[in-house]
């Protein structure tokens, strides 16, 4: 099946006065219609960058995109027009961000906040918006909807609020939405509500979802395949399910390793128990493998040469030294 | 706490804050030595009346009704704009900075009854409280100075308070209360210079600001009478607005480039002091 | 609960008010001379029969906590004493002073609004840009420049070079008596001196603004807006702008008593006939208690709008729940 979405080779930096910073290089990954990709790393590895990028909501001037290719159907969204990515924002191509609260407008009610995307993307009155946006918010499951939806953002529970940033990126007719962290900022028993319902909207529409988490082990339950950044690089790609059973990468054995500690808390993995150090900050690479100072497996190699990405039976790696034995199965 | 040689590097790259520093070195130089260099009484008859600039060896900048140098009044005025602006700046600070750290430190009901008086002086229309002061106890470069520091302290006071307040519950001043340290030291060696660096830039703030309520003063025929200051000049010269107003404009000039030169210092104190992205 | 929040602020505001009183109270007591001689200065030195008015009423020789507590209750009553130069209570001269300074200042403060947000929001969209650093450095170059000064700038233009509006007064003298001519003769005569005091708040507004939206712009909530598919025009004017006015509100309250300092000096420049000339006059004749009623009544009128704007803010802004 053709990929909806495919992003070729895809590099961001940032420049702020001097030196461009790369942020994101040569990341390639794709989505089919109805399918989910995740794109799992720890905080600073360029995957919220990539999805602002899908959007081209990257904050220009100072982050932009240098390089590749993001094929939207027959189109490539990097040279398209703004006037057409503001035709797909919103209605086509939705986005869900980490904080919902904050990412509601404080002075006006969640009701006006979705009659707005609604009727950016279609000519109709404001009673008809409203009643699709009552209509929206009872499919995410929004207890009350009728009174709430004249409630302001900071009445609503983070919970609510999510259903209502879904509520909104369902108002077109998505088909690709990218969830940034949807459930990190919110508490456990609803973090399973929220996915549920994403899972929910992906049956009913067909759409696509780019989920973006730290968090492998949610990666596996809601994603078919997923691609591990790190450093701004995919460093390990290929179905989840394979992945998770037997990393080959030790960065995501690493990640794998640190998920029984932080699986019940929604706070963002600072530096992995069992990965000694931090990610490296952008800009401060080493000259081989991004990861090597934190590697247990480390080299020489490691430490002169970057490897690339490279097939390994359906999954691709970029390492010398791959826990190959496990591939092999 | 910021290393020094990068304070000073951030501060030179911005561009406006050493012009102001450049103008502002001249107009310092232009009030210390200026009366010594050019020896004119600013009050004394030099010339004939309502000369027009001609930059020429007598009245260069020109001469007001009763025949008075303006360029001597400019060097003098500046004496006068600089003392007021830094005595009452100095003076604000002490109350201030004292008033906010007692209230920060200690909180509770020592913290409410400083704050509603804080309260009160700033809701005092602050001009006219001058003027009132001015009026009430006659006008001199002393009670000038006194009736701008007043007005202006409750701003540090809330600054230096709300400093105080998060820094208070730091680990490391926690620390010193627990190895016994007595509370005038940790409020003199542990907070106060941490909040050193909000408090200058407001100073330069506050400074810029009585230049401006000093001129206000003296326009209004409430300056000190025994020294030239500009406001005074503006106020001389309105007389005779329709045909000579350059006796207006130059000393009007001089307020505005003072007061220009402190603002982008500050700014650029502010930019170097608190470094963001 | 909306009742119960104003009657507290209005508790607060009735005890800065008697604080208010004390303090200039306490200006009196410190100044040269007794209390009467301060407060007559020499608008009635002339007049022994005030000046033993005075005395009575006062009780100089009573203990200080019953003077205070008499100028207090004078106070409360609105009783500001009378102005001999005037030949009137001081409360009515005042309240007949205060519509030409409320129109000069409301004016003002309506084109340093206006002009604030407008120029805040054009140097914002296009941060770093040309048209921002010119509106920054004229904001600054407006910051740095004395009010009154301002002023006789703008009469030499536009009075004395062009001749296009009139250098001072409220109204021509014999102008015509009609209605629509007393409006459009008023309004020329209002366009320099609001202007003037516009100046420097125009340029507060404009650099708050400035600043204000671009922390603004940095907000979670504008890139939700930007991935509603909405043009740059809507993200500012619809999410930006609405959010980044609200600290210009809360400023309006604070910078109140410093708009009514700088009335005194545009109406000493223009000869506008409001409080501020008052002041100037009382000042002149050393009319102390007119001077003090001026302050005071300023003061209870920067109490006043403080709250209203209190009110006003907790309407606009949805997070601030009035009973909390």
């Amino acid at each position: 099946m053709r990929p909806i979405l495919e992003v070729r080779e895809l590099s961001i930096h940032a420049s702020s006065g001097g030196q461009p910073i790369p942020l994101v290089e040569k990341v390639s990954f794709s989505v089919e219609k109805g399918a989910t990709l995740a794109l799992v790393g720890e905080s600073g590895c360029g995957k919220s960058m990539t999805a602002l990028s899908l959007m081209r909501i990257l904050p220009e001037p100072a982050v932009r995109i240098v390089g590749g290719e993001i094929r939207f159907e027959d189109e490539d969204l990097v040279s398209a027009s703004e006037r057409r990515m503001e035709q797909l924002r919103g209605n086509i191509i939705s986005m869900i961000f980490q904080d919902p609260i904050a990412s509601l407008n404080p002075i006006q009610t969640v009701g006006d906040q979705i009659v707005e995307v609604i009727r950016t993307h279609n000519p109709i009155s404001r009673k008809e918006a409203r009643a699709r946006a009552i209509e929206l918010l009872r499919s995410v499951r929004l207890p009350d909807a009728e009174r709430r939806i004249n409630y302001y953002p900071h009445r609503l529970s983070g919970g609510m609020c999510q259903r209502v940033m879904i509520a909104m990126a369902m108002a077109g007719a998505p088909k690709v939405i990218i969830a940034d962290e949807p459930t990190t900022a919110l508490d456990t028993t609803v973090q399973a509500q929220v996915m549920a319902l994403l899972r929910k909207a992906q049956t009913e529409t067909g759409t696509a979802i780019i989920l973006i988490t730290h968090n492998l082990a949610a990666a596996a339950e809601a994603a078919e395949n997923v691609a591990v950044m790190y450093a701004g690089r995919i460093i390990e790609q290929g179905p989840v399910r394979e992945i998770f059973l037997s990393p080959a990468h030790p960065y995501t054995e690493g990640l794998l390793g640190a998920i029984p500690d932080n699986a019940e808390g929604g706070v963002e993995i600072a530096p992995l128990a069992e990965i000694p150090g931090n990610v490296p900050r952008p800009g401060t690479l080493p000259s081989g493998c991004a990861f090597a100072p934190r590697c247990k497996n480390v080299q020489q190699r490691c430490r002169n040469e970057r490897p690339d990405l490279t097939a390994h039976g359906n999954r691709r790696v970029a390492c010398f030294f791959p826990y190959s034995q496990m591939i092999a199965q | 706490m910021i290393a020094r040689s990068s304070f000073i590097q951030r501060y030179f790259q911005s561009r406006t804050g050493v012009i102001g520093l450049i103008i502002l070195t001249l107009i310092i130089v232009m009030a210390i030595f200026g009366p010594t260099l050019y020896p004119v009484d600013p009050w004394d008859m030099v010339s004939r009346p309502l000369q027009w600039p001609s930059f020429g060896a007598e009245a260069p900048l020109g001469s007001d009704v009763l025949g008075r140098d303006v360029l001597s009044g400019l060097i003098n005025g500046a004496r006068v704009s600089l003392i007021i602006g830094i005595s009452a700046t100095a003076a604000a600070v002490a109350i201030g900075v004292t008033v906010g750290a007692v209230a920060g430190y200690f909180r509770g009901l020592t913290d409410d009854a400083l704050m509603r008086i804080t309260e009160v002086f700033q809701t005092i229309p602050n001009f006219l409280f001058v003027i009132v002061l001015v009026a009430v106890f006659r006008p001199s470069v002393f009670t000038i100075s006194a009736a701008i520091a007043v007005v202006s302290w409750p701003a540090v006071a809330r600054l230096v308070r709300g400093e105080f307040l998060s820094l208070r519950q730091r680990a490391f001043v926690e620390s010193c209360v627990t190895i016994g340290m007595s509370t005038p030291r940790i409020i003199f060696t542990q907070i106060l210079p941490n909040c050193i660096a909000p408090v200058i830039v407001t100073s330069s703030i506050m400074i810029a600001t009585a230049i401006l309520v000093e001129a206000g003063l003296s326009f209004l025929g409430l300056g000190d009478p025994n020294v030239m200051s500009w406001g005074a000049m503006i106020g001389f010269g309105r007389q005779s607005l329709r045909t000579s107003w350059y006796l207006t404009l130059i000393p009007g000039v001089a307020i505005q480039l003072t007061v220009l030169s402190i603002s982008f210092v500050g700014e650029a104190l502010n930019d170097s002091l608190n470094p963001r992205l | 609960m909306m009742k119960r929040y104003l009657v507290r602020r209005a508790g607060q505001a009735v005890v800065v008010l008697i604080l208010i009183a004390c303090v200039n109270f306490l200006i009196l007591k410190l100044a040269p001379g007794d209390l009467v001689d301060v407060l007559a200065g020499e608008s009635g030195g002339s007049d022994p029969h005030y000046l033993h008015l005075l005395r009575e009423q006062y009780g100089l020789d009573r203990p200080l906590y019953v003077q205070l507590f008499q100028y207090l209750s004078n106070l409360v009553q609105l009783d500001l004493g009378y102005s001999f130069r005037f030949n009137m209570p001081v409360r009515d001269l005042i309240l007949m002073r205060l519509p030409a300074t409320l129109l000069l200042m409301f004016s003002s403060l309506a084109i340093a609004l206006l002009g604030g947000i407008t120029f805040g929001v054009a140097a914002a969209r296009a941060p770093r840009s040309l048209r921002d650093s010119l509106i920054s450095t004229t904001a600054l170059l407006a910051y740095s420049t004395p009010l009154f000064w301002a002023g006789l700038m703008l009469i030499i233009l536009f009075s004395v070079k062009f001749g296009v509006l009139p250098s001072g007064g409220m109204a021509t003298v014999d102008g015509p008596k009609d209605i629509v001519s007393i409006i459009v003769d008023v309004s020329r005569h209002l366009v320099l001196p609001s202007i003037t005091l516009a100046l420097f708040y125009m340029a507060t507004y404009t650099r708050l603004m400035r600043a204000s939206m671009l922390d603004i712009y940095n907000m979670d909530f504008v890139r939700t807006a930007k991935a509603k598919g909405l043009t740059p025009h809507q993200v500012a004017y619809r999410h930006v702008v609405p959010n980044s006015i609200l600290p210009l509100i809360s400023l309006f309250g604070v910078q109140l008593g410093s708009v009514l300092g700088g009335s005194v000096v545009v109406e000493v420049v223009f000869g506008w006939p409001g409080l501020g000339s008052l002041a100037f006059d009382a000042l002149f004749q050393r009319d102390v208690n007119l001077l003090m009623g001026i302050l005071f009544l300023s003061s209870v009128m920067v109490i006043l709008v403080n709250l209203a704007i209190d009110l006003l803010y907790s309407w606009l802004d949805p997070r601030i729940e009035v009973g909390a």
